[in-house]
């Protein structure tokens, strides 16, 4: 009766998402008194997951696998649920992720929760904190079922180093023909994804001109962040619609988000209330966004964020 | 083509969230409802495959009579016809189980949903709809293309998308990108007026427990105001981020 965790990688790397879904079923498991089984596919260093709490990992190695597909994926799970006779499968929030979940969820008739944030309250009856309302609410949601799938929002518990080791099984379930076939991926493998990213730099219409995303780019670059935007600015066509932060877009949970030449409107907030901590660099000092952020700067962008660059890369050359 | 487009009755994206009875309910006072914005993509979309190549039209709700206006105006931008199943939407398996029963019923080709609602943003229901009547499943959904039976779609995915091929039935998660937000359609007059004499079919549930029970909810604990730094004294914000915020 262990707590089953998918934990995601790409080009055989496990994902720092991954690793935080391992930290976080091992405290479900603490609480619960049991172990945690990890399922990975095509990872290389499955053994780390040991180092964040997994006791046992179920790898996967498969080239048909290498293209990421929701149903056979949930068939993997599904079926590693059943011979560990898990109660509680833990996932990540990421794309991915939350397109196997619902899938899974009704292979295992179990009780699924998203956008999860904090360790269980409760592990008998079950109950999770999770968002709601685009991040303007929490819910506490008790899970019923027997079989419970948690998903567990990114960067909202953190990475436990446990120091532990995890014995590496191969696993090779059956696996189903899927109805969708992966065509093509067109993917910046160079880039950070909003999704992953511990730091998100973002930008408005303030900037006036796609031909002015550079500074955000170095910017993000010095910071080892991922680069976002408003929405009005994904609507003018100035950056692609995959970078559009907000209600309607993609919702941020980073450590840090760095707003720039963003007014703040109610569905921009929303979609970055989960992220930590949040600059604003606006000339307007009425814009709604310094009353949501932590650090302001009134000024124009155009000069503070190249001095922001030159101060940045003064401090990483100093503690480097 | 038959397509069903599920439509979920939100609060306007600008709402502000408070609640009642000691935390338990969402607190519908002021709250102007309105077609989840992920499902209007989806409409809209729907609307384009009706003109172009031919297909009919239906939008679904599951909810109390409250939901009808929200349907209505999903008729006036162009739905054929409206259902609604006439039980409230406790979680998104129920949900989901109810859909099931309506498109088994009325035999789709194609289920359009939105990515998640703007309310629970769970991303659930068209997953689960999927997995529960064998039909195939594309989530975040931001392009579809429809050639007999078969389908291509693109998807968002982390950092980038993903072209795939299909086949109907099909359900798919929708969001912005499946139309462009200018192309979005605004109820007019003639369609309003029409929607009124198009149906609005009422159906009793189907059996569903739900899997899942919302206790309580609670809001953000309330910000500290804004430490303002001056922007001629920029180390002050990269101090503050490294040893205050420990950011960085």
């Amino acid at each position: 009766m262990s707590i089953l965790v998918y934990t995601e990688s790409e080009n055989g790397k496990l994902k720092k998402a991954a690793l935080e879904v391992v930290s976080y079923a091992k405290a479900i498991a603490d609480q619960m008194g049991t172990s945690v089984t990890a399922v990975a596919v095509n990872a290389d260093n499955a053994e780390t997951l040991g180092n964040y709490g997994a006791s046992k990992v179920l790898l996967v190695k498969d080239d048909s696998l290498k293209a990421f597909n929701a149903k056979k994926y949930a068939a993997i799970i599904e079926n590693a649920a059943k011979n560990e006779g898990a109660k509680v499968v833990v996932v990540s929030s990421s794309a991915n992720s939350k397109y196997l979940a619902p899938l899974l969820a009704v292979g295992l008739d179990a009780g699924y929760v998203a956008n999860v944030v904090e360790a269980p309250s409760s592990v008998s009856p079950f109950t999770v904190k999770h968002s709601a309302f685009t991040n303007k609410a929490f819910a506490n949601t008790e899970i019923t079922t027997d079989v419970k799938i948690v998903g567990l929002s990114n960067n909202s518990f953190g990475l436990v180093d446990s120091g532990g080791s995890a014995s590496v099984e191969g696993f090779s379930p059956s696996i189903p023909d899927s109805g969708v076939t992966v065509e093509s991926v067109d993917k910046a493998t160079d880039k950070v994804s909003i999704a992953d990213a511990e730091i998100v730099v973002s930008g408005g219409r303030g900037l006036k001109g796609p031909e002015n995303w550079g500074m955000i780019e170095e910017l993000a670059e010095v910071l080892g962040a991922a680069t976002a935007c408003s929405k009005p600015v994904s609507d003018l066509g100035w950056r692609p619609h995959g970078e559009h932060v907000g209600q309607t877009g993609k919702p941020v949970a980073s450590n840090l988000y760095i707003a720039i030449g963003i007014s703040g409107a109610i569905q921009h907030l929303a979609g970055i209330n989960a992220s930590k901590v949040k600059v604003v660099i606006n000339t307007d000092p009425e814009a709604p966004f310094f009353k949501a952020a932590d650090y302001g700067v009134v000024g124009d962008a155009f000069e503070v964020v190249p001095k922001l660059i030159e101060k940045l890369k003064a401090f990483k050359a100093a503690n480097a | 083509m038959k397509i069903l487009v599920c439509i979920s009755h939100v609060p306007d994206t600008t709402s502000k969230i408070n609640f009642t009875d000691g935390d338990t309910k969402f607190d519908t006072n002021g709250v102007q409802f309105v077609i989840n914005p992920n499902d209007e993509f989806g409409l809209t979309r729907a609307m384009w495959f009706k003109e172009k190549q031919g297909a009919s039209v239906d939008v679904v709700n599951v909810g109390g009579a409250e939901t009808e206006p929200t349907l209505r105006k999903a008729l006036a931008i162009g739905a054929d016809s409206a259902i609604r199943v006439n039980t409230p939407a406790t979680d998104g398996y129920a949900v989901a189980k109810q859909l099931a029963k309506v498109v088994n019923d009325g035999g789709y080709d194609l289920v359009i949903a939105g990515r998640e609602s703007i309310d629970y943003n769970g991303a659930m229901v068209p997953g689960m709809l999927a997995g529960m009547i064998g039909a195939n499943f594309v989530a975040n959904c931001i392009s579809l293309e429809v050639d007999g039976t078969n389908a291509k779609a693109v998807r968002e995915i982390d950092g980038g998308k993903e072209t795939v091929s299909t086949t109907l039935p099909l359900v798919i998660g929708g969001q912005k990108g499946l139309v462009e937000e200018s192309d979005l359609r605004i109820p007019n007059m003639r369609g309003i007026m029409m929607a009124r004499k198009k149906p609005l079919t009422v159906v009793e549930p189907t059996d569903a427990n739900a899997e899942t029970k919302a206790l309580s909810f609670e809001k953000p604990a309330p910000k500290g105001t804004v430490k303002l730094v001056d922007a001629d004294n920029i180390d002050e914000l990269v101090n503050l981020l490294h040893n205050e915020a420990k950011v960085i």
